[in-house]
């Protein structure tokens, strides 16, 4: 130890002394030792260090692998009951037309997103989408009110618009989604929000590396009937025989309750989709890089090794070519 | 940054695969510009989310002689039953009673109740008990049915109907507030209507 010792001491203030006197006492590459000093001076950081790291790179990217294939079976079984309720939303599309630029007071953005994280930029740019609609709406006698879903976009939101959030609901996705969950959240929404217009934001499902973000709209009868009568899109809503009901209104507003249910829907399991698609693709690159790092790490463990190995060699040589010459 | 490349990548192939089903009617793409428009006017750096109309095929206009043919689109939260499906009637359960859906019918909204749905193609009919839901009938001979619940009559059970029926006759005669009384009243109608499905 003290022999170490002196030859650090020596090596710091001669550095061209090159014979040096035999020490036994010989850090080896597998010791848990602190940093070894090179013999040129250079650092270099010992073996064990670099183990670790190692270590723990592999188990991440045997975790991020895991996750990975967890969200393709999940995006699996949604995907096609996303599929399958793409059908429902398009008759009212049919029929009411879609007015994403109608002028009203009061509208309210509904933001879709995930409970969980490590899914990629999905929720960002749903908020910032939200955030734009809001902004569109924006203006004098105007105003635009937050329902969020998931806790996302409620960590994101509540920064700089926390008077705007009316509603926060999360744990959308502890059971499996249907219908009759989506509905009786619909109501909810419905029975404490006054809204001019609903916007509805969420990321639909294209495909596994593509999501798009959509607003989708519904308006309240009021604002139906208004459109109606001035023509324009919803011109031809008055050629239709409302059959049933004791007045016109009464069944337009079951209309544009069934219709938001119907949309929230669709939306809620495009947007879980989009959320198992981009994790996957997350979790993909993540265990690539992961993958990229240890090969790296490997590299230096190797050449860190083979360093310490040659400086034994070499001390030894030099310490037996002294004693004999 | 690999992921970014391969949205950008996917991003053209995408929009590409989206503009098959953008077949926009003229009028249609004005709603759509108009949006863009104000859009890129407060908000420059994004682009403009989508909305539904780029996702859906355009529904081709009124005929100017009564076509041969219903086109029916039959939609449960689930599936879609019956899609673009050309048939001769349906009679559908409306609020206001069974109402007979033939090529050229007047456009028309209604309500439904819980019922029989009957499609009659040729000499054949299926038959589903639709629980509520609604019927969109346009001026170009296509009826959209959309139900909350709905299945084929084969699959229905008669005795879980009657049981059923009388546990909410009995649920309504020992409930107290408004809620459960219209709850009752509810699963009564729906088994009552199941009832005579199976029956008539």
């Amino acid at each position: 130890m003290a022999m170490a010792a002196l030859r650090r001491e020596g090596r710091r203030f001669a550095p061209l002394i090159s014979s040096r006197p035999v020490t036994a006492v010989r850090s080896s590459p597998f010791a848990p030792s602190h940093e070894d000093e090179g013999r040129i001076g250079f650092r270099y950081i010992s073996t064990q260090i670099v183990r670790n790291r190692m270590k723990s790179v592999k188990n991440i990217q045997k975790i991020t692998k895991a996750m990975k294939m967890v969200a393709a079976s999940k995006l699996r079984a949604i995907q096609t009951k996303a599929e399958n309720s793409r059908g429902l939303w398009q008759p009212f599309t049919a029929l009411l037309g879609d007015l994403p630029s109608v002028d009203v007071k009061k509208s309210v953005v509904v933001t879709i997103s995930s409970d969980k994280g490590l899914c990629g930029g999905i929720n960002s740019t749903s908020v910032k989408i939200s955030k734009g609609v809001h902004k569109l709406n924006s203006g004098p006698e105007k105003e635009t009110k937050y329902v969020i879903l998931g806790e996302k976009a409620k960590a994101q939101l509540i920064r700089d618009s926390k008077k705007d959030i009316e509603l926060v609901i999360a744990e959308l996705q502890k059971n499996p989604l249907n219908y009759t969950q989506v509905s009786v959240l619909a109501d909810e929404i419905l029975k404490n929000v006054e809204f001019d217009a609903l916007r509805i934001v969420f990321n639909k499902f294209h495909s596994v590396v593509s999501f798009l973000p959509t607003v989708s709209t519904v308006l309240s009868p009021e604002i139906v009937e208004r459109e109606a009568e001035s023509g324009g899109k919803l011109g031809d809503l008055d050629n239709y025989e409302v059959e049933g009901g004791e007045t016109k209104g009464e069944i337009l507003q079951n209309l544009a309750e069934f219709q938001f249910s119907c949309v929230m829907f669709n939306a809620v399991l495009e947007n879980a989709c989009s959320e198992q698609g981009a994790r996957m693709s997350a979790m993909d690159s993540s265990s690539r890089n992961a993958g990229d790092m240890l090969d790296r790490l490997t590299l230096t463990y190797n050449r860190t090794r083979q360093a310490s190995i040659t400086t034994e060699l070499i001390e030894i040589i030099s310490g037996a070519s002294a004693l004999e010459g | 940054m690999l992921r970014r490349a391969m949205g950008l990548l996917a991003r053209p192939i995408a929009a590409s695969g989206a503009r098959s089903f953008s077949t926009d009617l003229p009028a249609a793409q004005t709603a759509d510009a108009m949006f863009v428009e104000a859009w890129n006017k407060v908000i420059p750096n994004m682009d403009p989310p989508k909305t539904p109309l780029s996702f859906m095929q355009p529904r081709p206009a009124t005929p100017s002689s009564i076509p041969s043919k219903l086109t029916v689109n039959f939609v449960l939260p689930y599936a879609s039953e019956l899609a673009t499906r050309e048939v001769d009637m349906v009679i559908v359960p409306a609020t206001t009673g069974q109402m007979g859906v033939l090529p050229g019918h007047v456009a028309t909204i209604a309500e439904l109740k819980p019922g029989v749905l009957s499609v009659h193609e040729g000499n054949e009919t299926t038959k589903y008990f639709v629980s509520s839901g609604f019927v969109f009938i346009h001026a170009n001979s296509f009826a959209d049915i959309i139900a909350v619940e709905a299945a084929p009559l084969n699959q229905i059970d008669a005795n879980l109907v009657q049981k059923g029926l009388s546990e909410f006759t009995q649920k309504l005669s020992s409930a107290t507030t408004d809620l459960e009384k219209a709850e009752a009243q509810i699963g009564i109608d729906v088994h009552s209507a199941l009832n005579s499905a199976l029956t008539g």
